[in-house]
């Protein structure tokens, strides 16, 4: 029991001493204030990352993430401002694309037997060229439901507020535990990261099961792009680039095996706060470039990389199972 | 290996499809292939091609041994900006060319170096491994040039990017200069064999007496080799080293390139001429897409179609779905993964 949760352990006890550094240095730190700045800043990365989890859980990759984000942005820019469709449809409408674009890749992925990596690669230069294709300036949105829905908030007393996408974010990642954890999908996503060939055996259905992890990342980027959107008030096609590394950094540091079958959900949300913690650290410095981040995120990585090769030494010699060929 | 007779009717696609990707540019652009000469340098929309196409055929080089072996370079964009970054900073602060070239093909030595002990020695999927320098290594590059915009005068680093030599631009020879060192290196040694046996089952290979762990390294400081110097001269054609877009995302492109010069992402068997070629098709593309009048936002969707009917062509499951030519033996797929095998 203690191997299933030793790496989400980690996580926590890395976000929960490094919160307490950063409150030690700045008194202002421990506040409701910033918790919910760093909840409503770093949501839809994480919502994004909730997603990720599953793909990677099963064994595979998304690198589109970041595209269907930017996607979404303009799709909902477009669809409110240009064809006048009311934001809630257009909403329905961009999780309904986001969700049958993951499905499509996904089905690429396991009816012609491709590695992920590079189809959701084509998806991610489908996803920006159609987003290039529809328009390349920022599109302002308008309408008075987005100043509405910011305004969302469950106010705490001392200033704090958990913001609608904070919301979401807490929301989607409750959802994901459930899913993982509790349903058969959520069993046969570990089961087919664990071992496809005895996935297969065992009768899990792993053409549905593939087809639904790419659909439920492709869905969750939607959100997130529904969520990137309200936060900006814009379309824009080259949002969000570079946000799929950011969720599969999320990903590692929240202790998930890349290699799919071992993982957390919840060791995810971990390693969303904790590249959040290290932004709002650099901001509260004032005096460190921003540069220090890629770099802080990058050692962190790699040390998380390594604790996991060290846990699978371990175990592996336990079991007398080589961990890789 | 591509370099045997059967290999050059196998290649016959990427060739078809360069020439057919020409011959459109030519119909939509009657002067596509006048070249002339001006100022001792040759110019023309085919000389601009292949000089546009030099950074990403160069990456292309290095990524198809890295593919070859079964793994990936996510970090050669990052290296690009890191060598550029090194090599504007300390022309600025008034070094010599040769001290300038050396610092910065080392870090991009030294990058590879890192990215092959990740996967040879702790043996972190290549991905994952990569992703490290990917997503630190512009940090670094920002480091050096304390986050600003390097600009310098130097007519000597300067002519690495738009210089020439025997009337062909820099960026060009030094990607055939650079082809032909790496096919030389590994097709007149068995390194090339190698290679491939340690991308087609590395366990076997080891058993087999490779020394896989410097094989995996070797191939990785390559590919940070041949980044280094893509970043050279994309750092010398602009004059200045821009840390945060100095090939961003040009590692994607590079993968593509090697993708559609049909080497297999499966590992095993590579071709290093048809990266290079796969990257004029790409460059050819998009030149086409520019002089057509298309809008520039089309090229992304373009190469995405590309990718697909090249992966669709490649792709095990449909071999075995199609009638085989002329009566061929169907070959069986290709193991989608690695049979465990009790040593």
């Amino acid at each position: 029991m203690i191997q299933r949760f030793l790496p989400l352990i980690v996580t926590m006890a890395v976000l929960v001493v490094g919160f307490l550094l950063c409150a030690a240095q700045f008194p202002n730190f421990a506040s409701l204030r910033v918790v919910g700045n760093l909840l409503t800043d770093n949501a839809f990365v994480g919502i994004a990352a909730a997603g990720m989890t599953f793909v990677i859980l099963s064994g595979g990759i998304d690198l589109s993430v970041g595209a269907v984000i930017g996607f979404t942005t303009v799709l909902l820019a477009v669809l409110i401002e240009q064809a006048g469709i009311h934001p809630m449809v257009a909403f329905a409408l961009a999780l309904i694309v986001g969700a049958g674009f993951g499905a499509a890749m996904g089905a690429v992925i396991h009816w012609f037997q491709m590695p992920p990596f590079i189809v959701t690669l084509a998806g991610m230069f489908i996803a920006r060229g159609v987003s290039f294709v529809l328009t390349t300036d920022s599109l302002p949105i308008n309408h008075p439901l987005y100043s509405d829905l910011n305004e969302v908030a469950w106010r705490f007393s001392g200033g704090g507020r958990l913001s609608l996408p904070a919301m979401l974010l807490l929301g989607v990642f409750a959802l994901s535990m459930l899913l993982a954890h509790w349903t058969r999908f959520g069993a046969n996503i570990y089961a087919l990261g664990g071992n496809r060939h005895s996935a297969e055996l065992m009768g899990v259905p792993v053409a549905r099961t593939t087809v639904g992890v790419y659909a439920l990342s492709g869905l969750l980027a939607g959100l997130a792009g529904i969520v990137f959107s309200l936060y900006t008030g814009a379309g824009y096609s080259l949002a969000a680039t570079g946000v799929e590394l950011d969720t599969i950094t999320a990903v590692v540091i929240g202790g998930t095996q890349l290699t799919g079958g071992y993982g957390l959900v919840l060791g995810t949300f971990g390693g969303v706060l904790i590249q959040g913690l290290i932004q709002t650290y650099i901001t509260f410095d004032g005096t460190m470039s921003s540069w220090w981040t890629k770099i802080a995120i990058g050692v962190l990585l790699f040390v998380f990389i390594l604790l996991q090769k060290g846990l699978l030494a371990v175990w592996s010699d336990r079991d007398g199972d080589p961990a890789e060929a | 290996m591509s370099l045997s007779l059967s290999g050059s009717t196998r290649n016959l696609p990427q060739y078809g499809a360069l020439v057919a990707v020409l011959l459109a540019n030519w119909l939509l652009f009657p002067d596509f292939f006048s070249i002339r000469l001006q100022d001792g340098r040759l110019f023309g929309s085919l000389v601009d091609v292949m000089n546009r196409g030099a950074p990403v055929a160069l990456l292309a080089i290095g990524m198809t041994m890295v593919i070859a072996t079964r793994g990936v370079d996510l970090s050669v964009g990052a290296i690009m900006a890191i060598s550029g970054a090194i090599a504007a900073t300390m022309t600025q602060a008034g070094w010599g060319l040769s001290a300038v070239l050396a610092a910065s093909l080392a870090s991009g030595l030294l990058c590879g170096l890192w990215n092959g002990v990740l996967v040879a020695v702790l043996r972190i999927q290549p991905i994952i491994a990569t992703l490290i320098l990917m997503v630190a290594g512009r940090g670094i590059a920002q480091l050096v040039t304390e986050g600003q915009i390097v600009t310098f005068v130097s007519p000597d680093l300067a002519a690495i990017g738009s210089g020439s030599f025997l009337t062909v631009p820099m960026p060009v020879v030094l990607t055939v200069a650079m082809l032909g060192l790496t096919a030389l290196l590994v097709r007149m040694t068995a390194l090339g064999l190698m290679i491939e046996s340690v991308g087609v089952n590395r366990l076997s290979s080891a058993y087999a007496g490779v020394n896989t762990p410097v094989i995996l390294i070797a191939v990785y400081v390559w590919c940070g080799l041949c980044a280094a110097v893509a970043g050279l001269i994309v750092t010398a054609d602009i004059r200045g080293a821009d840390a945060n877009n100095a090939g961003l995302w040009l590692e994607l492109d590079a993968i593509l390139a090697v993708v559609v010069g049909g080497t297999s992402l499966l590992g095993g068997r590579f071709g290093l001429l048809m990266s290079v070629v796969g990257a004029a098709i790409l460059q050819a593309m998009n030149t086409g897409i520019l002089l057509s009048g298309f809008k520039p936002e089309f090229n992304l969707i373009v190469k995405a179609a590309v990718l697909l009917v090249v992966l669709l062509a490649q792709s095990p499951a449909l071999t075995t779905l199609l009638p085989r030519p002329r009566g061929a033996q169907p070959i069986k797929p290709h193991p989608v993964a690695p049979k465990r095998t009790t040593p």
